[in-house]
């Protein structure tokens, strides 16, 4: 296992610091954890097991049980596509396969370019305006490839 | 003096430009001479006309839509800030068909209050529900909510007042309100609009809760693919502590209430209230055995009431109007009003908050105006992902917890996705079991592996591979899943793959 570095592990201590007093602390730090460095270094497993007396079989299991959390660094945004029946009733199947084309990436990898993370989303809740993509936090309706290739020429330099 | 000008913050309307609209207003404006107000409002469901502009204009909201950012310019100089005549204007929200024919009782001051402002939530009834209640025993209040017929919005559809009883019946140091905001299911927006359009309404509905269990805690457990509901809901809850409506004396009552919003991680699996509780105790979110019942060991091993959103945000005007008030609308063992909501290939998508009895075909056709291609609607799922898929011939059923199990469906928590003549059934049959095996939590046996099994079953099917042993198989397949999972993600996956398979077995051949 690789060592932590200084910045990840103040944020991690950091996030244990401020949250580890919390019920049901483990999501919590997690989160905080993520949100800082965009993914949560397997090598802070440790650290964060030791400050809530579980081990780390206990805390890996959780990272790898959520999709949300990960385990490498997402490149610059994070690009979702929903997936489920409301977008795929309007195609949305086509701008997936468009997403995975134009980024060169499969779900869960990163465009050659470190611009995008390809991610699947079972879900975004804009049913009415499908097919719905996120980017970073920012939401999309009625997302046609051409639209989809505007998004992520607004994003691609951001 | 400022003209007033009210803008969706929803996150729906965000998706289709709102924002940009409300920054083109401004500037247009400013270039114009002219002050205005803009607000950011809730939705008023109606996702087809957003961006919606609304006007106040002799103390009526006059809205246009869909106004996007680029057309800002020219309804400015068309007379728009006078409420002038225009092609894009809808006149009064109340007098649109879509809006007028509903019934909004949960929904009643979503899209039209400034969704954080407690003063506002004030101003339009917000907290009398939380008034009386605090005036009754929690006996009462529990009585009062059984009396309501409100049963749990979630999709489970159990009587909420039953739930609420055995949890006051406990003896405990702590007891807990948990809110199930995890709101997975396709189709579904019900919960993300009222926790974005009306946040403090959640807030009011679970102190309600709490005072009448006597729970001091309450935990929002929410999806992180909703970030806007978040920071509504976050804003919300500091305002309404800021003026004492949460915290150790609410409204003076010497009753204590703290409410936290705590993210999920992208599990669907956390819908099912146990696994919700066991990745709020910061777990792998594996579904528990049954019993003990949540209510008698729910989080951290307490009593625990855990209700959906809409079931939580219909409690305040339940409390504030009376049992009876609520009951008078509906049908048969389905009282009150259902936010529904149209979605997928719908011509006019959003929500429609309407009492029990309404039929799929008012629903897809007078309401959502057929589809949005123009096709014919050739099948529906109702309920999100684990939903039947129904067919022209049963949409004259009425939205009834009854009347859908009687046709082997579910109402669910109201979500409608349309599909017109270009879905291929079996291609949906095996999403279904495609998303139960990547959603699976794996404690039991028959989702685990029973939805694996199930992806490459169909893939034989639709090949034609020993085709009618295959279909019986899935149909074995299919009963020992139902019967055999821990909970609904095994034991209701099969529903959309029968419904498939039984109204469309044609799209199941390989000539298809």
């Amino acid at each position: 296992m690789s060592e932590l570095d200084d910045p990840h592990a103040q944020a991690i201590d950091t996030a244990i610091a401020s949250l580890s007093g919390l019920p049901g602390a483990l999501l919590p730090i997690l989160h905080a954890v993520q949100a800082k460095l965009g993914y949560i270094p397997p090598a802070g497993v440790g650290r964060i097991a030791d400050a809530l007396n579980l081990s780390r079989a206990e805390v890996h299991g959780v990272i790898s049980f959520y999709h949300y959390f990960r385990h490498k660094a997402p490149g610059k945004h994070v690009l979702q596509v929903c997936r489920a029946e409301a977008c795929q009733a309007m195609q949305g199947e086509k701008t997936e396969a468009h997403a995975k084309q134009r980024l060169s990436a499969d779900y869960g990898s990163t465009s050659p370019d470190g611009q995008f993370t390809l991610e699947a989303a079972y879900c975004l809740g804009n049913c009415a305006a499908a097919p719905t993509v996120m980017v970073d936090e920012k939401l999309y309706g009625r997302v046609t490839p051409e639209r989809l290739d505007e998004v992520l020429a607004e994003w691609r330099h951001r | 003096m400022a003209t007033r000008i009210f803008i969706s913050r929803d996150a729906a309307a965000q998706a289709l430009g709102a924002d940009e609209t409300a920054v083109a207003l401004q500037v247009a404006a400013q270039a114009a001479g002219r002050s205005v107000s803009i607000t950011r409002v809730g939705s008023r469901g109606m996702v087809w006309l957003e961006p919606l502009v609304e006007i106040e204009h002799d103390g009526q909201r006059i809205a246009y839509g869909p106004v996007t950012a680029q057309q800002v310019p020219a309804l400015l100089a068309a007379g728009l800030l006078d409420a002038a005549p225009h092609a894009l204007r809808l006149g009064r929200v109340e007098d649109i068909p879509y809006f007028a024919k509903q019934e909004r009782l949960t929904f009643a001051r979503v899209g039209i209050t400034d969704p954080v402002s407690v003063d506002d939530y004030l101003a339009h009834g917000g907290y009398l529900g939380l008034k009386r209640a605090l005036t009754l025993s929690g006996a009462a209040i529990v009585q009062e909510v059984t009396d309501s017929g409100l049963r749990g919005r979630g999709g489970a559809a159990f009587p909420t007042g039953i739930k609420w009883k055995t949890v006051l019946d406990q003896q405990a140091d702590q007891k807990y309100i948990v809110c199930n905001a995890d709101e997975g299911d396709s189709g579904t927006f019900s919960d993300r609009m009222l926790m974005e359009g009306d946040p403090l309404c959640l807030v009011e509905g679970m102190t309600i809760a709490g005072v009448a269990v006597g729970a001091t805690q309450g935990y929002i457990y929410l999806r992180c693919e909703y970030p806007h509901a978040e920071h509504a809901l976050r804003e919300a809850i500091a305002a309404a502590r800021a003026r004492g409506f949460l915290g150790r004396d609410v409204c003076g009552s010497g009753k204590a209430f703290e409410l936290e919003v705590r993210m999920g991680a992208g599990a669907y699996i956390c819908g099912e209230e146990t696994s919700l509780l066991e990745s709020l105790e910061g777990k792998r979110a594996e579904v528990r055995f049954r019993p003990p019942l949540p209510a008698i060991k729910g989080l951290f091993g307490k009593p625990t009431v855990i209700n959906n959103v809409i079931s939580l945000a219909s409690l305040p005007v339940i409390l504030e109007r009376g049992a009876a008030f609520y009951r008078d609308f509906g049908m048969g063992r389905s009282r009150g009003t259902l936010p529904i909501q149209l979605a997928g290939n719908i011509k006019r998508g959003g929500l429609v908050e309407k009492a029990f009895g309404v039929t799929l075909r008012e629903l897809l056709y007078d309401f959502g105006g057929g589809s949005a291609s123009g096709r014919p609607i050739r099948a529906v799922q109702v309920g999100g992902p684990l939903g039947a898929y129904i067919p022209e011939t049963d949409f004259d059923t009425p939205l009834d917890y009854e009347a859908f199990t009687a046709i082997g469906a579910l109402v669910g928590h109201g979500g409608i996705v349309a599909f017109d003549d270009t879905v291929d059934m079996a291609r949906m049959a095996r999403y279904a079991m495609e998303f139960c095996a990547l959603e699976s939590c794996g404690k039991c046996t028959p989702c685990r592996i029973g939805s694996t099994r199930g992806v490459e079953v169909i893939d034989r099917i639709v090949q034609g591979k020993d085709r009618e042993a295959n279909v019986a198989l899935l149909q074995d397949l299919c009963n020992t899943m139902l019967s055999g999972s821990l909970c609904g993600l095994g034991g209701m996956t099969p529903f959309p793959v029968t419904s498939a398979l039984k109204h469309f077995p044609a799209d199941f051949s390989p000539q298809n």
